[in-house]
């Protein structure tokens, strides 16, 4: 079943970028595809290590839209600060705490405090992240708060 | 219609040269490395995103716009990791911004 679902994603894959469909260069796709398949079957025996995506999809286009949002938002925030005569920066480093079940999901997490410009984050630990903020108020341990939740709530709940 | 979307994605394109800009701007300005970091992400995620949406608009319903958007979606992974490993670096080196605001948490981290 996993072997089927791979090919047909390898092909629509390679049938995305080629763009070109001649019989030679599609079959060089379906050696590609072929080959790619058979090294993967050999490390899946080297090492059983794989990724469980236990995402809502629905949930998930609907944070990403949101994210895309904040970007707008802080992008601006940031660039007003860049372009100020006195540049107000107020650094400050601190530590979130995180409620994600998944790894995927402190990825996301994490990530997405890294696209908004004006938080990074530094460090990952057990239960918390350290996040450096270029201009930081009260407000960022709030609306970091508020991502958190929201990114918990993509998680799909069944798989945990 | 054709003409709006042109109208579009120039606005898109020109926005997004801004911003790149501006995150070139802020690198040269900013104090020390850690704002330097948030400058270069102005660039990195802004205008990334604009300039990527306006070459949508112009390349249509195509397979070059289908390439734009996975190269997007990359960026969108691969720029905070790379953004972290180097702010993780820094930090593990013992970098520390020079500016600090004071508080309980921050005190925790020195």
């Amino acid at each position: 079943m996993r072997a089927i679902t791979y090919t047909v994603l390898l092909a629509a894959l390679w049938l995305l970028w080629s763009g070109i469909y001649k019989p030679l260069l599609v079959s060089f796709g379906a050696g590609s595809v072929l080959l790619v398949l058979l090294i993967t079957h050999r490390m899946n025996r080297v090492d059983g290590d794989r990724l469980d995506i236990s995402l809502n999809p629905i949930r998930f286009i609907g944070y990403f839209l949101w994210l895309l949002k904040e970007i707008a938002v802080s992008n601006m925030n940031v660039t007003r600060v860049i372009l100020a005569g006195t540049m107000p920066i107020k650094q400050n480093l601190f530590r979130i705490p995180h409620t994600q079940k998944s790894d995927l999901g402190q990825v996301i997490f994490a990530n997405s405090i890294t696209l908004t410009p004006g938080t990074v984050t530094v460090e990952t630990e057990e239960n918390e992240f350290l996040v450096h903020a270029l201009s930081y108020s009260e407000d960022d341990l709030h609306s970091l708060a508020d991502m958190d939740r929201r990114v918990s709530a993509t998680e799909m709940k069944s798989n945990l | 219609m054709q003409d709006i979307l042109n109208i579009l994605s120039y606005v898109f394109l020109v926005s997004g040269t801004f911003f790149v800009v501006v995150g070139a701007i802020g690198t040269v300005r900013f104090p020390d490395f850690w704002a330097r970091l948030h400058a270069a992400s102005v660039t990195e995620s802004g205008g990334v995103i604009l300039i990527l949406a306006g070459l949508c608009l112009q390349a249509g319903w195509t397979l070059v716009t289908v390439k734009l958007i996975i190269i997007g979606l990359f960026l969108f992974i691969t720029g905070p990791t790379s953004t972290h490993a180097i702010a993780n670096a820094a930090l593990v080196s013992g970098l520390r911004p020079d500016t600090i605001v004071k508080n309980p948490t921050s005190d925790k981290v020195n």
